[in-house]
């Protein structure tokens, strides 16, 4: 009745290449990370004796949500190091996932499996490095493979599972879960789109379809506020289980 | 296989077509039934956290740390399942 026809996955994920294999998702990659850095940059030029006006406004009110809201909740005091770090990734993060609502651009770039996966390797590499440097290879071993208070035995069935879980999990949990939550969002704002396309141009049943068409039009609208929340939400929780990792892997629980 | 040739001549699809049909009827039902565990858990899990905020006010901030990394855990089998769902459906 409806001839409503969703496209092929591909044709909403794949883009044409603007010059050899630098598409929009890498346009949107490029962006995020300049436009994080250029912000900071200009925050920390300005007179810090003055009250923060404009954009050290913002990066002071980033900072300190990092500070407390993140690292001070997670490592404690010992983990104030890492704000640097830990407020790049949030603001890449935030900066990639923020084109899926954006007009012209409309893609989050985290929604290839890209981006995600490399930010998850490059913790999982500094969270084992961190555990490495902090305890040793034999005691961080130790202390992820074999966790006390485990009756001697148990080893046998919790040793792997720690490990699976700890080192070859953590990594494609993280790297599934910003990515598959920023896919979702973009599917369902293409899903909905099409759907309010497709009635308010029926051809057929114009006296019901047209109107109805209001309806997939709110929910278009809805779910747009709600993927604010989702980037934002998705970059927080990338960051703090990023923090929790290294928190982990520095200062093990006795 | 006999059975799948019955019901293929039955419907009068082609082997590859039924295959499509089955993955498509398989990604619901992988979708839907990965949902329900990460829902009933997220939803006991934000309920308890309302609960310990309602009735400790000063620690609402450590507790929504806490709900949101809870969230996350319980929420990524749910996503595997959407991935799973577009890998064998699209």
């Amino acid at each position: 009745m409806l001839g409503f026809e969703f496209p092929q996955i591909n044709s909403l994920l794949r883009w044409k290449d603007f010059f050899t294999s630098f598409n929009k998702i890498g346009l949107i990659a490029v962006l995020a990370a300049v436009i994080g850095s250029v912000v900071f940059l200009l925050a920390g030029r300005k007179d810090p004796q003055v009250a923060p006006t404009g954009v050290r406004n913002l990066a002071e009110t980033s900072i300190e949500f990092i500070e407390n809201g993140i690292v001070m909740e997670t490592m404690g005091k010992d983990g104030l190091g890492w704000t640097p770090f830990l407020l790049s990734i949030f603001i890449f993060v935030y900066l990639c996932n923020v084109p899926g609502i954006i007009p012209i651009l409309y893609m989050p770039a985290t929604a290839r499996i890209a981006i995600p996966m490399f930010l998850s390797l490059l913790v999982w590499v500094i969270y084992n490095g961190v555990g490495i440097k902090h305890q040793g290879v034999g005691g961080y071993l130790k202390s992820t493979l074999f966790p006390p208070g485990v009756p001697k035995a148990l080893y046998i069935l919790v040793t792997p599972i720690e490990f699976i879980s700890n080192i070859i999990v953590r990594p494609f949990s993280l790297t599934v879960r910003l990515f598959a939550n920023m896919l979702a969002g973009h599917i369902l704002l293409v899903t909905f789109a099409l759907l309010s396309q497709a009635m308010f141009q029926a051809t057929t049943h114009k006296i019901a379809l047209v109107p109805m068409g209001i309806l997939p039009f709110f929910m278009l609208l809805f779910i747009t506020a709600f993927e604010v929340l989702v980037a934002f939400l998705q970059a927080y929780i990338f960051t703090i289980l990023t923090a929790v990792y290294i928190g982990g892997a520095a200062h093990p629980e006795h | 296989m006999e059975a799948f040739a019955h019901l293929a001549a039955a419907t009068g699809l082609t082997g590859a077509e039924q295959k499509t049909a089955n993955a498509a009827i398989g990604a619901g039902f992988a979708y839907g039934l990965a949902a329900i565990g990460p829902g009933i858990g997220i939803g006991y899990l934000v309920g308890k956290s309302v609960e310990a905020m309602a009735r400790q006010p000063e620690a609402a901030g450590m507790v929504r740390t806490t709900m949101f990394l809870g969230i996350a855990f319980t929420e990524a089998l749910a996503l595997i399942g959407f991935v799973v769902f577009i890998l064998i459906g699209l």
